[in-house]
């Protein structure tokens, strides 16, 4: 991969809509050029999307609540945890899965609506998967930081108008 | 500058372009470094010439990126900005008639200082034919048997223009055939786009008539911290710095502490905002290109300086003009002296939204004025 792909990708994944003409003038190509990267890049699956971070808690009506779960599994023979980690990545309310090393083996982030909604997904879908020895839930109190977007209104630009 | 600085304040919802520092804010391990140095009670003063374990740090980090070697304990003190290194540097070697070649259009203090140091300010205006390199014949034509020395600075503010090694060999040539001296302000040495920053200090025979003088400032993102530094052959160094202990005795003792840190852990966030002034850097030229303002290519520092020669005002009624029509401000060019006039600057220091906001109330005005 050359730098002007990986300049593209840095840009777009700090903001996805930044428009093409901005883009090619900043990594110094055409627009075509910029395009045909990107429409490569997509179908490489190296770009697997385009999403927004938003602060939902500023949205009354739409808040969810988050939870982590610790959860310890049995690996099973020749596919080893890839089995059970596809079983649960496929429920709608799995945000994010992730094989970890240390205390457990796959941490799963879950969103719903109520506190209720998570607690039933845990103990009627996760806890009774064959695999599935124990649960640990986590409930996410406070958003400060998420995918390198700090959640707080940032810092000001404190310089005075003209500097030498 | 004075004046339209004033004005300039005075208004409110401005864009401005007009910022000759980082709009990045030090990066956070630096700043903890300065928290935590509060913290164990360093309040004291330091050494003269600044801590010295500062100082070896400068001095590795001089190796690491520009191939120089200095001796921390003879050859380097750390100065109140990189506008104190230049302060004692031409008051350590200019003699009361002293002539000093500045090379403009430049850093609006360097003729100042050299007045206040009892010299004779002696400006060789550059052009954008040129790209705002000195051309050696230019700097023979300037020198007579007064001359002690040169300013040069590059990568410059405020053109943004960059000389390579070779181009910088022609100018070694006359200032040892003349033995000068050099001031070679490289504060902005971390800020090259195109090719690496070559430091005159580097040609052969030139380390021992070259003041390098640098800082924290730009690459680091810390003008408010006050935190600069010079390296020098000792000689130097140490008629600078009988000027420097009578008179800031030593900077300051948090701020040498987060030096440290922004040395030995900081380069990773310097190396992203300069990625990040490179790409602004693409895409303001090219839009000044595109909106009528011939603008040459700045291989360095964070500055745009497009000609406005072809709308027919001068470079103060233009910024006048743009800031009080469009509330955008930019510095008029003819504040940093000669072949300043008819061109803007114009900082790239800012969010990419403030430069696509900027350049379309630009373009916005030069449509007026036809």
């Amino acid at each position: 991969m050359d730098g002007k792909e990986l300049e593209i990708l840095q840009l777009i994944e700090e903001n996805a809509r930044i428009s093409d003409e901005t883009l090619a003038k900043m990594v110094d190509l055409t627009i075509e050029e910029t395009r045909d990267i990107i429409k490569e890049l997509e179908d490489q699956k190296v770009i697997l999307g385009y999403s927004a971070v938003i602060d939902w808690t500023k949205i009354n009506e739409t808040e969810t609540v988050t939870a982590m779960i610790d959860v310890k599994v049995t690996p099973k023979r020749g596919v080893g945890f890839d089995d059970v980690a596809e079983r649960i990545y496929r429920f709608p309310e799995v945000r994010a899965l992730y094989l970890m090393s240390g205390a457990y083996d796959l941490s799963v982030v879950i969103e719903g609506k109520t506190m209720q909604e998570v607690a039933r997904f845990v103990s009627e879908k996760l806890s009774t998967l064959d695999s599935v020895l124990s649960t640990t839930t986590h409930f996410q109190l406070k958003k400060y930081k998420h995918d390198g977007v700090v959640f707080s209104d940032g810092e000001e630009d404190h310089r005075i108008v003209i500097t030498p | 500058m004075r004046r339209f600085f004033d004005l300039a304040s005075s208004m409110d919802n401005i864009i401005s372009l007009g910022v000759g520092e980082p709009d990045f804010i030090t990066p956070w391990a630096v700043r903890e470094a300065c928290i935590s140095s509060l913290e164990r009670g360093y309040t004291s003063y330091t050494a003269n010439a600044g801590m010295l374990e500062l100082r070896v740090e400068i001095a590795k980090y001089m190796k690491k990126q520009f191939q120089l070697s200095y001796d921390p304990k003879s050859e380097i003190i750390v100065t109140v900005g990189a506008s104190e290194a230049l302060d004692i540097a031409l008051r350590a070697i200019v003699d009361p008639g002293d002539e000093v070649i500045v090379v403009e259009p430049t850093f609006v203090s360097y003729a100042p200082l050299v007045t206040l140091a009892g010299g004779k300010p002696v400006s060789v205006g550059t052009t954008v034919e040129t790209n705002f390199r000195l051309m050696p014949e230019q700097l023979e034509k300037a020198i007579t048997p007064k001359t002690k020395a040169i300013m040069l600075s590059f990568p410059n503010n405020p053109t943004g223009s960059t000389m390579t090694e070779d181009e910088l060999r022609g100018i070694a040539k006359i200032v040892e055939e003349h033995d000068l001296l050099v001031l070679s302000d490289e504060i902005y040495a971390e800020m090259t786009y195109d090719h690496t920053h070559a430091s005159i200090a580097n040609l052969s025979g030139m380390r021992e008539r070259t003041i390098l003088i640098s800082g924290f400032s730009k690459a680091f993102a810390m003008t408010g911290w006050r935190l600069g530094f010079v390296t020098a052959p000792s000689d130097i160094t140490s008629a600078m710095l009988k000027i420097h202990q009578y008179t800031m005795m030593c900077a300051s003792t948090m701020a040498q502490h987060a030096a440290i840190e922004a040395l030995q852990s900081g380069m990773e966030d310097v190396k992203k905002m300069v990625q990040s002034y490179k790409q602004r850097r693409n895409y303001f030229v090219k839009s000044f290109d595109e909106i009528g303002l011939p603008c040459h290519v700045p291989g360095g520092a964070f500055y745009a300086f497009p000609s406005i020669k072809n709308t027919g005002l001068t470079s103060e009624q233009f910024a006048e003009q743009l800031l009080l029509s469009e509330r955008v401000a930019v510095v008029p060019g003819h504040v940093f002296g000669s072949g300043g006039e008819g061109h803007i600057r114009c900082s790239y220091a800012t969010s990419l939204d403030n430069l696509k906001e900027a350049v379309t109330r630009i373009e916005r005005f030069m449509k007026s004025l036809k």
